[in-house]
């Protein structure tokens, strides 16, 4: 079961809007399948980043995967305890494992976004 | 307008139980091979703290037998098998006549007139061919036992105390890199003391048919020892942290074994030619240009195969192998870099996506047990 107030991308990315800003991170579904996150590479605060636009870079064990950005907007603030504590990436990817927190710029950017029933679909299909 | 054929992957005997344990299943070396199980980390904690049992059923074994089969194989490696005990072992290399690196193996002596060879998965065919054809004119013969051989191996701290009442063998007696013939889990093994993960313990080498009991039971006797089952992702992080290199990443054709830092295994004293013996000579001789070293990162970031080192600034070396090492909580690579900038204390660079990384030469390896 994937949070139902959150929108998806099929990288596997998670968004949570709040306000006029969003929060970012990646699902469990990708957690699992990276294995032991070991290193989580993020921007500064202040980049624009467009929607889709790589903004960095999660590794496992064996594995460098780029990240996308959901929506565009400026970074606001990164997850600094990422830079210590990468396994929250694992252990809680909803909430201690956030990454990104976005000012938004075009909320109509989120209707392209898969909602949670299509998320679970696309990851139930493998 | 047809793809050329690509062999469908051998499946190890062991899979249906890898499936059953919930592992990743990945095809390496064309055989289908558990990566990891409750995760790499966990598999490489209890490896280093307890015991880890490990599926190398891909392994290539190659019997040499007959009354030559010693000094065949002396002039077919680069190392001197007939200076082998019975029962005992050595690391050694095949090498092309220029020197560079067929595959490196381990040599093990089973009797008088019999040796097993054990080859890399992705490379047993290309050494079964090469010692078939350097054996010719020797009183030797080769069997490529490979697919009638299963291969369990338990490794870490425990070892000893998993194996032992499942053997009839004095496992104690047993030297590093020594192998003895006996019975375990009731069935014909040869177990070695030897591995592939910085730690003590045990490969068990016995017919594919029974392997699967064999399995069964060191991991059943295992787990109140705190045994787990290791896929291939944790053997890779716990062999390079022991500094040990991987064919296809430290090794291969193009790279000879000093510049390796392999130098020592070449028996160059030995008597008689052996292939790749005057390209050796002469490396031996002057010295190699580049030259295999530990790093460990100074700054944020993982170095991965193939991210270029820099000295000064400008591209002068290649990465071959990196990770997050999990038992030093920093990141750790083996790197190929000029021989004037390999001493361990210089401060080198290793370019992650762009951006120089700074990264310092250490001595090998990055990982000891303790005694």
């Amino acid at each position: 079961m994937v949070p139902v107030d959150l929108r998806y991308t099929k990288e596997h990315e998670w968004v949570r809007l709040d306000g006029d800003e969003a929060v970012v991170g990646i699902t469990a579904f990708a957690a699992d399948q990276l294995g032991d996150v070991v290193f989580v590479e993020l921007p500064a605060v202040g980049r624009a980043l467009a929607q889709h636009a790589t903004f960095g870079v999660v590794e496992s064990v064996k594995a460098v995967s780029d990240l996308f950005t959901p929506l565009g907007g400026e970074v606001v603030a990164i997850n600094d305890a990422l830079a210590g504590q990468p396994e929250l990436v694992n252990s809680d990817p909803y909430a201690g494992g956030w990454m990104l927190r976005l000012k938004v710029a075009d909320a109509a950017q989120v209707d392209g976004l898969l909602d949670a029933a299509a998320y679970e679909q696309l990851t139930s299909e493998g | 307008m047809t793809a050329s054929p690509v062999p469908a992957p051998h499946p190890t005997p062991l899979l249906d139980r890898h499936e059953a344990l919930g592992a990743k299943i990945v095809d390496f070396a064309g055989w289908l091979m558990p990566i990891q199980y409750a995760g790499i980390l966990e598999e490489h904690r209890a490896t280093r703290n307890a015991a880890g049992l490990f599926d190398l059923s891909h392994m290539g074994e190659l019997v040499v037998e007959g009354p030559e089969a010693g000094v065949a194989l002396a002039a077919a490696l680069v190392t001197d098998p007939p200076s082998l005990a019975i029962g005992r072992a050595h690391y050694s290399m095949i090498c092309a006549e220029d020197g560079g690196i067929l595959d490196d193996l381990i040599v093990y002596r089973l009797a008088d007139e019999r040796f097993m060879v054990v080859a890399n998965a992705g490379n047993a065919r290309v050494v079964s061919d090469a010692l078939a054809a350097r054996l010719e004119k020797f009183k030797a013969v080769l069997d490529d036992r490979s697919l009638a051989t299963g291969l369990v191996a338990v490794q870490g701290p425990r070892s000893l105390d998993v194996l032992g009442p499942l053997t009839d063998l004095d496992l104690a007696a047993i030297h590093y890199y020594g192998i003895a013939e006996g019975t375990v889990a009731g069935v014909a093994a040869l177990v070695a003391r030897t591995g592939y993960t910085g730690e003590d313990g045990f490969e068990v080498f016995v017919e594919t048919r029974h392997v699967g009991q064999v399995w069964d039971v060191m991991l059943g006797a295992g787990r109140p020892h705190g045994l787990v089952p290791v896929g291939l992702g944790a053997r890779d992080t716990l062999r390079l942290e022991a500094g040990m290199p991987l064919y296809g990443n430290e090794l291969d054709r193009r790279t000879n074994p000093y510049e390796a830092a392999l130098g020592r295994v070449v028996k160059l004293g030995k008597r008689g030619p052996f292939v790749g013996r005057e390209a050796l000579e002469k490396v031996a001789r002057d010295g190699t240009t580049r030259r295999l070293v530990g790093l460990v990162l100074r700054e944020r970031g993982i170095a991965r195969h193939g991210y270029p080192v820099l000295v000064g600034g400008a591209p002068a070396g290649v990465v071959t192998s990196g990770t997050m090492s999990p038992t030093l909580g920093a990141p750790i690579a083996m790197a190929y870099v000029p021989t004037a900038h390999a001493e361990p204390g210089t401060m080198l660079a290793v370019e992650i996506r762009g951006t120089p990384v700074a990264a310092e030469v250490v001595p090998l390896p990055f990982y000891k047990r303790p005694a």
